[in-house]
């Protein structure tokens, strides 16, 4: 999956001045992970399907379909992370991985989200023609609920 | 059914058709009568642009008598979503409030 040329990842690192195993409760007790990310059924078991939901939005039924794919104590967290519904088809179907790597202040908290598809990532990005602009100001305007 | 970006930027490059499908997210769902009264066009030709939104997926049309009514697809603009920044902006988000919450277990 990482060397698939068809897909692309973003990864997000950031320290943090706290131990492994405190961020590891923050990741993977249910009630702590609905303060910080969004409510959920999560359970820090392999194979449990679970969902995040958030307030549904224009275009965005709120909900994200999730499986549990690895889970190795205060180290390495991993789940699919899907659109749902009728969105599903067109939508995102990624992985997210979880490392927390001790540091001699605390952990270094690092995110990849894995499987973005070339469809995913715009392409009018540095095209020259404005788009980007218009485009934002298009999804503005769509954004208003009707 | 994923329209291309390539016909999303075609049909939306002309000004008159982003005006009507501006005035559609606006307004709702509105007969082709209704969106030709405050465009500079004839009915036909606000047809016609019309037809060009429908194809790039933008707008769903609904006929009812002799009237068409047009709005706009929710899902239309979706092809042109940057889901990496998105994302990205997202987790961002998150570890701020994952650090705020790791302060506040300290309590």
């Amino acid at each position: 999956m990482r060397n698939n040329p068809a897909t692309r990842s973003l990864v997000i690192e950031r320290e943090m001045a706290h131990p492994p195993e405190k961020i590891w409760r923050a990741l993977t007790q249910s009630e702590l992970v609905a303060e910080w990310l969004m409510k959920n059924d999560f359970q820090p078991v392999v194979g449990h399907t679970f969902t995040f939901r958030a307030t549904p939005m224009p275009q965005w039924n709120g909900v994200t379909d999730c499986k549990v794919l690895v889970v190795e104590p205060n180290r390495m967290l991993s789940y699919s992370w899907s659109s749902s519904g009728e969105e599903a088809l067109n939508g995102l179907k990624t992985v997210v991985t979880w490392t927390l790597t001790p540091t001699p202040t605390g952990t270094l908290v690092r995110i990849e989200q894995a499987g973005f598809r070339a469809e995913d990532e715009n392409f009018y990005r540095g095209a020259g023609f404005g788009w980007q602009k218009m485009v934002a100001a298009l999804e503005r305007v769509a954004a208003r609920p009707a | 059914m994923r329209a291309s970006s390539q016909a999303i930027f075609t049909a939306l490059a002309d000004p008159t058709r982003r005006a009507l499908f501006e005035r559609l997210s606006r307004e709702g769902e509105l007969t082709v009568r209704a969106l030709t009264d405050k465009a500079r066009v004839s009915q036909p030709a606000v047809s016609k642009h019309l037809g060009v939104l429908k194809i790039a997926g933008l707008v769903i049309d609904r006929r009812q008598g002799r009237q068409t009514h047009y709005k706009v697809e929710p899902q239309g603009l979706r092809p042109l979503v940057n889901w990496i920044g998105v994302c990205s902006a997202f987790w961002r988000d998150r570890f701020d409030d994952l650090e705020t919450l790791l302060k506040r277990m300290d309590q």
